[in-house]
C-alpha cells in the first residue's frame, strides 16, 4: 500500500533524504515535494561559486526533472505552504490542499536581516538562495561599483570574495574584534583578513552599521562611528533563523526550532522535520555534513527500519581559493588544557592544537591546511595521542623531531629590514659586516653603526648575529617581556615598528607568541607600544588595559574608586570648587587635597562613576587621570603674576604644557612642573620635566623622580621663549613615548640610553619638529576626555550591575 | 537546574566582566570569547579584590589588586597562591547569557 508523503522545502537535507528513501522503498510512498523557491534542489553551498562565475546554476542543480518524474514526485515548486492542518492531515497553499499520511518539514532557514533604518531599501540582499545571488551579480555588472557586506563569517566571506573577483569595490563590515570569530581565534582570524586585504578587500572590524541610506534604492551605508561608505549593493550575512513559522502554527513542540528526537520525529507522529529547522537536544545545525546525517536516519525512520540521530565534531573550511583555513573541535584555552601553537611568520602559517588528557579535543589552522583530515580524524575518534605529543603538530608525515626555532622572527625579516633606527641600517648590512668579519657586538658597532646610539635596537642585532653565526655566537640573556614570548620589551618595538604590526593578533602571529592571547603582564605594554606607535590605525584595548585606565578612576583598597578633575596648573575658583562640594555630598565622597595640587574625592562607588563625572564635566571639569600612565599633572608656583621673586609666567607656562599633553598614554606616568625662580616651589627638580624660570628664559631639566628613587633633573636644554620651551618638552616626551620600555619612567629610560643621545637627537631641528608633528597626531585621537565619553548613557550601562538576582529572589 | 536569563552575551566585552548581585552575594560573569562565558565569585580570596576588574586572558582572570590568578574553570588560584573562588554552571543560549539559579541558592544554604 503506497502512503501519501508530503515535503515541504526542497532543500539540501530534503533531497537528500528522498535519495536514501527511494533507495530504501522504491515504491513506498506517493510523494508531493513542495518549494517555495520557484525551483526544485540544488547544491546550496555552491551558490558561492556560482557568484564568483567559477560554476554556472546548471551545474549544481542535484535533481532534475527527469529524477522528480522517475521517483514519480509531484512538484508544487514556487509554491509556499501557508498551513498545516493537523486534524485534517492535509497541508494548504496557495494551489490547494493536499493530504498527507506523513509529513516532513524541510523549510532550511531565512537570512536574518538587522531591522536598521533603510534594511528595506532595493539592493539590500541576503546570500540565501539564487535571487539573492542574481541581484548581486546584477550589481557587479556596472564599472567601479561598490558592495558593502555586512558581516564577516563564512557566508559573508565567500560573497565578499566573489563579488571582488567580479571586480567591484568590496568592504566587510565585522561587528566581532577578528573575522569569523566562531570558527578562529585571533591569531588565524588576523592571517585570514590580511589574505583578504591582499586581494583588495577591505575589513572593517568593530564595525556597527547604524543605517542603510538612499533615494529609492541602496546609495550608502552609515555606521555608528559616523563612517559613510558608498554602496550600490548590501549583503546582509549576519547569521540565520530557522523557518519555522508554519510548523509552530500548527501547534508543534517547538524550541528555538522544531524538536525532534533521535528518529527525527516531531511532537506529532504523523509529521517529522530534518535540516535547518529542527532542534535536536537543544542544538540547532547550520552545516550539511549533520543535515546529511539527519536525513539517512530520516529515511530509515519513514520505512520503519531503526537508527538514531547523533551529532558529530563539524569541521569549518571556507570556500575562498587561497584562503587554507580550517578548524574543528574546541579550540578555547583552559585548565588541564594544553595548546601546541606553531607559526611561521615568513609563510604565513598559524597551527594550533588544544589536547585535553591524552586527546586532541581541537585545532584551527590558516595557510597549510594540508593534514586538517588527519588532525579532524583523531577528533572525531578521541584517539589516544600521547605517543605523539611531541611531534603531534608537524602532522602525519613528520618522522623525528626538529625543534622549531626561536628566532624565527628575525630569521624572517629580509635584507632591507631596519634594525637600528637612529643609523638606518638594515639586516643586510649587519649580516654583510658579520660576513666580513665581524664577531661581536662592538664589531658590529665599529663597523656599521648599529646599535651605537639609542642602544634599544641591541636586542636584535645580537638576533641577527645569532641568526647569521649559528652555534658562534651566544646573546647575552636579555629579559622577555613574560612567559609568553622570548623577546625582550626593547625587541617588541623594535620590530612593531620594523614589520609594521598594527593589532594585537599581528604580535601575536609575527612574532610567535606562545599563548593565544597573552597575559596580564604583556597586554598592556603590548596595547601600549601599538598605540603609540600606530595612533590612527590601532585602536585602544579597554581589556587590555590594568583596571584604573579601564575605569578612569583609581581603585580603593575596597572596591571603591578616587575621582581626580583636572586643575590645569593648579589653578581653580569658586565654581569648580562649589562643583567639587556638591559632588561630595551627592556621592559621599571624602575630600583630599593631593600632592599633586589638586583635589581627590576618594571612596566613590563605581556605579556612581558616570554620575560624578557628569555632575564634573558640567562644571567644566575633565579626567586628571590620575590613574593613567599618561600624564598626571603641572605643578606649578605662582610666578610672576604674583611673586617678588618671579621671573616668567610660570602658572601659565604650566597650563599651556598641561593643555597641549594631557590624554597622551605614555610608558609610565609622567608629571611635569614648571618653578617661577631658582628657588623651586614647584619642586620642579624632581620631575620627569621640570622647568626652571630664569631673567634670561627657561632651564628645561629632565630624568627627575621623588618617588621610589629620589633623582634631581639633568638640564636637557636652556632656551629663550616659552614656545621653544614647549616644543621640547614635547620632542622628549615623544621620543620617550616611541622608545622606552613600558613601566619603565623617564628617568631610568634616560640613563639606559644616556642623555647624551637624548640630546643630540633633540638638537636636531627637523627631528623636534618631526616628533612634535606624530605627538600632535597622536593627540588628534587622545586628547578628549574619556569622562564625558564614559558618562554617555550608552557607556554608563556598563558600570551597572547587569542583572540582580535578589530582588528577583523577593518578587 | 533553572536556567535564569542574565543578558545578552554582547552586553560583557570580550576578555571582561559583568557583576550579578545575588544571596551569595555579588557573581562576576566572565566572557573569555566570543561565544564562551564563565561565573565565579566577584570575590578574591586574598583581600577581597573585585575579580572581575581584573586583566581576562585565556580561560583566567588576574585580581586588580595584588595579581593573583586565577582559573575561571575549577576556581583555583594558579602558581604559588593558596586559594579558590566558588564557580556557578553559567552557559549562552541564542545569544543570552543563562545562569544556574538552583546552583547560586545551594551555595547559599550551604554558607
Ligand atoms: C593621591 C596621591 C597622594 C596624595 O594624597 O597626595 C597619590 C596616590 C597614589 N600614588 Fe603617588 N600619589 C600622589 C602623588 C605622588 C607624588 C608627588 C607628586 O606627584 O608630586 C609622588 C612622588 C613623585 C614621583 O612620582 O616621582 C608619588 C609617587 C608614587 C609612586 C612611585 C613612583 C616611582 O616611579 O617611583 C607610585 C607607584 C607607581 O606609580 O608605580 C605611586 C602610586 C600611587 C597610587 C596610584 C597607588 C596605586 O596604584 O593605587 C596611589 C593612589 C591612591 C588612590 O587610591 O587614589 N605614587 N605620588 C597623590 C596624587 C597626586 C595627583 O594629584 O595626581
Ligand atoms: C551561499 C551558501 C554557502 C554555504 N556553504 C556551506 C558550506 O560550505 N558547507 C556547509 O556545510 N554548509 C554551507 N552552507 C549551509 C547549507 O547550505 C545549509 O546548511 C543547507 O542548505 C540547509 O539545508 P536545509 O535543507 O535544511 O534547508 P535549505 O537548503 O535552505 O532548504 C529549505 C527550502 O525550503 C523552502 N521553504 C521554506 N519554507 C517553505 C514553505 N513554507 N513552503 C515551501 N517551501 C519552503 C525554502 O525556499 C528552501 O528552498 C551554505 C549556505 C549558503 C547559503
Ligand atoms: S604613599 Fe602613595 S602609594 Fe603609598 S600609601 Fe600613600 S598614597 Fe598609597
Ligand atoms: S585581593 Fe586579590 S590578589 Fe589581593
Amino acid at each position: 500500500m503506497t502512503e501519501k508523503l508530503v515535503v515541504i522545502g526542497a532543500g539540501m537535507a530534503s533531497g537528500r533524504m528522498l535519495e536514501n528513501l527511494f533507495e530504501l522503498a522504491p515504491d513506498a510512498f506517493d510523494v508531493t515535494l513542495f518549494n517555495a523557491e520557484p525551483r526544485g534542489n540544488y547544491n546550496r553551498i555552491m551558490l558561492s561559486p556560482v557568484l564568483s562565475g567559477e560554476k554556472s546554476y546548471e551545474e549544481i542543480v542535484t535533481h532534475d526533472a527527469a529524477w522528480y518524474e522517475r521517483h514519480g514526485v509531484t512538484c508544487r515548486f514556487g509554491e509556499r505552504v501557508t498551513a498545516i492542518d493537523r486534524e485534517r492531515k492535509v497541508v494548504i497553499a496557495p494551489n490547494g490542499e493536499v493530504p498527507y499520511d506523513k509529513l516532513v518539514l524541510g523549510t532550511g532557514s531565512s537570512a536574518f536581516i538587522i531591522p536598521c533604518p533603510g534594511h528595506d531599501l532595493p539592493g539590500v540582499v541576503a546570500f540565501r538562495d539564487l535571487e539573492d545571488t542574481t541581484a548581486m551579480l546584477e550589481a557587479s555588472g556596472a564599472p567601479g561599483s561598490k558592495a558593502v557586506v555586512i558581516g564577516g563569517g563564512l557566508l559573508g566571506l565567500e560573497a565578499a570574495a566573489a563579488l571582488r573577483l567580479r571586480g567591484m569595490e568590496v568592504t566587510v563590515l565585522h561587528l566581532a574584534g577578528h573575522l569569523m570569530e566562531r570558527q578562529l581565534d585571533e591569531s588565524a582570524g588576523y592571517l585570514l583578513q590580511k589574505d583578504l586585504e591582499k586581494r583588495g578587500i577591505t575589513v572593517l572590524t568593530r564595525a556597527s552599521t547604524k543605517a542603510i541610506q538612499g533615494e529609492g534604492k541602496v546609495e550608502k551605508v552609515v555606521l555608528e562611528d559616523g563612517t559613510v561608505l558608498e554602496a550600490d549593493i548590501v549583503v546582509m550575512a549576519v547569521g540565520i533563523r530557522p523557518a519555522v513559522s508554519v510548523a509552530a502554527d500548527a501547534g508543534l513542540e517547538m524550541g528555538r526550532a522544531v524538536k525532534v528526537d533521535a528518529q527525527m520525529r516531531t511532537s506529532d507522529p504523523a509529521i517529522f522535520a530534518v535540516g535547518e529547522c529542527v532542534e535536536f537536544e537543544g542544538n540547532l545545525f547550520g552545516l550539511v555534513a549533520p543535515l546529511y546525517d539527519q536525513a539517512k536516519v530520516l529515511a530509515k525512520t519513514l520505512t520503519g527500519e531503526a537508527d538514531s540521530f547523533t551529532p558529530k565534531e563539524l569541521s569549518t573550511k571556507l570556500k575562498v581559493t587561497g584562503c587554507d583555513l580550517f578548524s574543528a573541535g574546541d579550540f578555547a584555552e583552559g585548565e588541564g588544557r594544553e595548546d601546541i601553537v606553531f607559526r611561521d611568520p615568513a609563510r604565513g602559517i598559524y597551527k594550533r592544537l588544544v589536547i585535553e588528557g591524552d586527546k586532541l579535543v581541537g585545532a584551527v589552522m590558516y595557510g597549510d591546511t594540508a593534514d586538517s583530515n588527519w588532525f579532524f580524524g583523531l577528533i572525531k575518534d578521541g584517539t589516544d595521542v600521547e605517543e605523539m605529543r611531541e611531534t603531534l603538530i608537524f602532522g602525519p608525515a613528520f618522522q623525528g623531531g626538529a625543534a622549531v626555532d626561536p628566532m624565527a622572527a628575525v630569521a624572517a625579516l629580509p635584507a632591507d629590514a631596519e634594525i637600528c633606527g637612529c643609523n638606518g641600517v638594515c639586516k643586510g648590512q649587519i649580516v654583510a659586516a658579520i660576513e666580513g668579519g665581524a664577531s661581536s657586538l662592538a664589531d658590529i658597532k665599529a663597523s656599521t653603526k648599529a646599535s651605537a646610539s639609542c642602544g634599544t635596537c641591541t636586542g636584535l642585532v645580537e638576533q641577527v648575529m645569532a641568526v647569521t653565526l649559528g652555534d658562534g655566537f651566544e646573546i647575552p640573556a636579555a629579559q622577555n617581556v613574560c612567559g609568553c614570548t622570548d623577546l625582550s620589551h626593547e625587541d617588541v618595538r623594535r620590530l612593531i615598528k620594523a614589520k609594521e604590526l598594527k593589532s594585537q593578533p599581528a604580535v601575536w602571529q609575527e612574532l610567535g607568541w606562545t599563548t593565544p592571547n597573552g597575559c596580564h603582564v604583556c597586554r598592556p605594554a603590548i596595547n601600549f607600544y601599538l598605540l603609540a606607535d600606530w595612533p590612527l590605525d590601532y585602536q585602544d584595548d579597554p581589556q587590555s588595559r590594568f583596571v584604573n585606565e579601564r575605569n578612569h578612576a583609581n581603585i580603593q583598597k575596597d572596591g571603591t574608586y578616587s575621582v581626580m578633575p583636572r586643575m590645569w596648573g593648579g589653578m581653580t575658583d569658586a565654581n569648580e570648587l562649589r562643583a567639587i562640594a556638591d559632588a561630595a555630598d551627592k556621592y559621599g565622597a571624602a575630600v583630599k587635597v593631593t600632592g599633586g595640587q589638586r583635589i581627590d574625592l576618594l571612596g566613590v562607588k563605581k556605579e556612581d562613576l558616570p554620575g560624578i563625572w557628569y555632575d564634573l564635566n558640567e562644571a567644566g571639569m575633565v579626567s586628571g587621570h590620575a590613574y593613567s600612565k599618561g600624564l598626571r599633572t603641572v605643578k606649578t608656583c605662582v610666578g610672576s603674576d604674583w611673586c617678588r621673586f618671579g621671573t616668567q609666567d610660570s602658572t601659565g607656562l604650566g597650563i599651556k604644557l598641561e593643555k597641549k599633553l594631557w590624554g597622551s598614554w605614555t610608558p609610565h606616568k609622567v608629571k611635569l612642573a614648571v618653578s617661577g625662580c631658582p628657588r623651586n616651589c614647584a619642586e620642579a627638580t624632581c620631575k620627569d620635566v621640570g622647568i626652571i624660570c630664569v631673567d634670561s628664559g627657561y632651564q628645561v631639566g629632565v630624568g627627575g623622580a621623588a618617588g621610589m628613587d629620589v633623582k634631581e633633573t639633568e638640564r636637557l636644554v636652556d632656551v629663550k621663549t616659552e614656545e621653544e620651551a614647549i616644543e621640547w618638552t614635547t620632542a622628549f616626551i615623544q621620543l620617550y613615548r616611541e622608545n622606552a620600555k613600558y613601566l619603565d619612567r623617564p628617568y631610568k629610560w634616560v640613563a639606559k640610553v644616556g642623555l647624551d643621545w637624548v640630546k643630540e637627537t633633540l638638537a636636531d631641528p627637523a627631528e623636534r619638529t618631526a616628533l612634535n608633528e606624530r605627538f600632535e597626531i597622536s593627540q588628534s585621537v587622545y586628547r578628549k576626555d574619556p569622562w564625558a565619553d564614559h558618562a554617555r548613557p550608552e557607556k554608563a550601562k556598563s558600570f551597572q550591575l547587569v542583572a540582580d538576582l535578589t530582588q528577583e529572589a523577593a518578587e | 537546574m533553572s536556567w535564569i536569563d542574565i543578558c545578552a552575551v554582547t552586553e560583557i566585552a570580550e576578555r571582561g566582566a559583568r557583576i550579578v548581585k545575588t544571596e551569595v552575594g555579588c557573581i562576576a560573569v566572565f566572557r573569555t570569547g566570543p561565544e564562551e562565558v564563565f561565573a565565579a565569585s566577584n570575590t578574591c580570596p586574598h583581600k577581597g579584590g573585585p575579580l572581575s576588574e581584573g586583566i581576562v586572558h585565556g580561560r583566567k582572570v588576574t585580581c586588580p589588586l595584588h595579581n593573583w590568578v586565577f582559573s575561571l574553570e575549577t576556581g583555583e588560584a594558579q602558581g604559588a597562591d593558596e586559594g579558590r573562588i566558588a564557580t556557578y554552571p553559567v552557559r549562552i543560549e541564542a545569544g543570552r547569557v543563562l545562569l544556574d539559579a538552583e546552583a547560586v541558592a545551594a551555595a547559599r544554604s550551604a554558607a
